[in-house]
């Protein structure tokens, strides 16, 4: 972060905020899939948003890095402004080349990887480290072998992406993530397109990772993840969050109705 | 005799074969350029650079080839008032005679119409999420275009373009009507000369037929090429033969399964 995106006065935990969203409202149509979200997040906290299918959280964090637009509210990212530039009060859609910069600082990881299948495993690590930041291509094959290595596949870097598993092409997308170096990570639901058996091995580099401080936020069903690896846990519904809190707060004794009766249903 | 025609063909024949040869290949290059222009058109932001892009295949699709090569030869400096077409275009060493000018230009105008279909399906048969991907890593769209959907849509593309080319290397035989010395045009003058039209014609087809032929081998090593790099998986030269049928390559691939 550079000082001029930091927030005034020290102490405040508003200065570690990473990801601010006021009111983010979205449409399709007709339809209001997205009714008013706020959420603060700060540096090295993950986040687990949890909720039904069709309540929002995959759009939320989609508009995270601007793969969707928002029609009203403002998200931000290291006190950066995404997706739109604010003149006299009005927001207006930012340029291309400002919104591809702004993600180069957000992670994403998807539900179904979306690797490049065209690349080697080491290739879609290097593709966008050299490609976009400019990186020289031997330091970005020593960064993504390293990459690699830390989640578990060091022996597959020449291995196209139709080789490998499920859980290693998640991997491979985590790493591929990683390798721009970002502020923030998104998770879209990383393992929900898993085979139940290969769904540890992508939690547990998931879980390593906000060990070791990464800022995160996992759209996730898997409530064993949310117990451990969650400082905060996120229940959004119909379009808003109606619960937030520790994973305790949440497996224990949670507010909300609808909070229990999702949580009785998918525990 | 026939196979006289066939197996010696004379100096002009060869000439005229040279002629339709890299007229099919120039016009291909331009329909293929003039393709990706126009599927990308289609998909922009701009309407009217959605609307130029819809202007042209309707229009070069939706009128006769023969009537393309005719007005552009005979047509074109007339209706602009400046000489688009010279009777002869200067490039350097080489020089271009302007009716095989026309008649690449028809040609390839025509094609690019055609391609830009073939190109928008490929592009549309590539998952939204190798975009997405793309964009999420900070790739502009253009170069996400280039390194990321292009190549994977490529795959998709070159054999109906294969295809085309093939379509394209008989296609250039229209030009004849404007004066073009190319395959046709010699068998049609020796025809005229001689009265002797199956010897010419019969002639004529068989050397269109080995032209068509070598290709349908040089597009089997390409798609070969392609699904390697694609996917990892090497597919062996005979399986992409069995893959690009027709009797040549069918042959050629005998016995393998």
């Amino acid at each position: 972060m550079e000082p001029r995106d930091r927030l005034v006065g020290t102490g405040d935990p508003m200065t570690d905020v990473v990801m601010r969203a006021e009111d983010v409202r979205k449409r399709f149509g007709r339809l209001e899939v997205l009714k008013g979200v706020s959420l603060d997040v700060t540096q090295r906290e993950t986040i687990c948003i949890i909720g039904p299918s069709g309540s929002g959280k995959t759009t939320f964090i989609r508009c995270i890095n601007h793969l969707e637009k928002i029609n009203s509210g403002r998200i931000t990212v290291n006190g950066h402004l995404i997706g739109y530039r604010e003149t006299n009060g009005k927001l207006r859609e930012d340029t291309e080349k400002n919104i591809a910069h702004q993600r180069t600082q957000i992670g994403m990881v998807f539900q179904r990887f979306n690797l490049f299948p065209h690349k080697t495993a080491l290739e879609n690590v290097t593709e966008a480290p050299v490609r976009v930041l400019g990186t020289p291509a031997d330091e970005a094959k020593e960064t993504g072998l390293r990459l690699l290595t830390r989640v578990g596949l060091a022996d597959k870097c020449e291995t196209y992406p139709g080789k490998l598993s499920g859980g290693q092409q998640q991997r491979v997308a985590i790493a591929r993530a990683l390798a721009m170096k970002p502020a923030l990570m998104l998770f879209d639901e990383p393992t929900s397109a898993l085979d139940p058996e290969v769904t540890g091995e992508v939690l547990d580099v998931m879980e390593e990772l906000a060990r070791e401080g990464m800022t995160m936020i996992v759209v996730t069903h898997e409530m064993g993840f949310a117990r451990k690896a969650a400082d905060r846990v996120v229940m959004m519904d119909d379009g808003t969050i109606i619960e937030e809190g520790t994973p305790e707060h949440f497996f224990e004794a949670p507010d909300q109705e609808r909070t229990k009766q999702f949580l009785s249903k998918i525990l | 005799m026939v196979w006289v025609r066939i197996a010696h063909p004379d100096h002009a024949f060869f000439r005229a074969l040279y002629t339709t040869v890299y007229m099919a290949v120039i016009a291909q290059f331009m329909g293929v350029v003039l393709g990706l222009i126009a599927a990308l058109m289609r998909s922009s932001r701009l309407a009217p650079l959605r609307w130029l892009s819809g202007l042209y295949i309707w229009i070069f699709r939706g009128t006769p080839l023969l009537v393309q090569i005719f007005f552009i030869y005979y047509g074109t400096n007339e209706l602009f008032g400046v000489n688009i077409i010279p009777n002869t275009l200067h490039l350097g060493l080489f020089s271009l005679d302007g009716a095989v000018l026309a008649g690449i230009l028809a040609l390839g105008i025509n094609e690019g119409a055609y391609m830009r279909e073939i190109i928008r399906a490929g592009i549309d048969s590539i998952d939204k999420g190798q975009m997405e991907a793309a964009k999420s890593l900070g790739m502009r769209y253009g170069l996400a275009m280039r390194r990321i959907v292009l190549p994977q849509a490529a795959r998709v593309i070159v054999p109906p373009l294969g295809n085309e080319f093939n379509n394209m290397l008989k296609t250039t035989s229209l030009v004849f009507t404007i004066g073009v010395y190319e395959m046709f045009a010699d068998a049609e003058i020796g025809y005229s000369n001689s009265f002797l039209p199956a010897e010419y014609f019969l002639g004529v087809a068989f050397w269109y037929l080995v032209l068509t032929t070598v290709w349908a081998f040089i597009q089997a090593a390409i798609e070969r090429k392609l699904a390697a790099s694609e996917r990892g998986e090497e597919l062996s030269f005979i399986e992409r033969m069995q893959a690009a049928w027709n009797p040549a390559t069918a042959w050629w691939a005998r016995g393998t399964r």
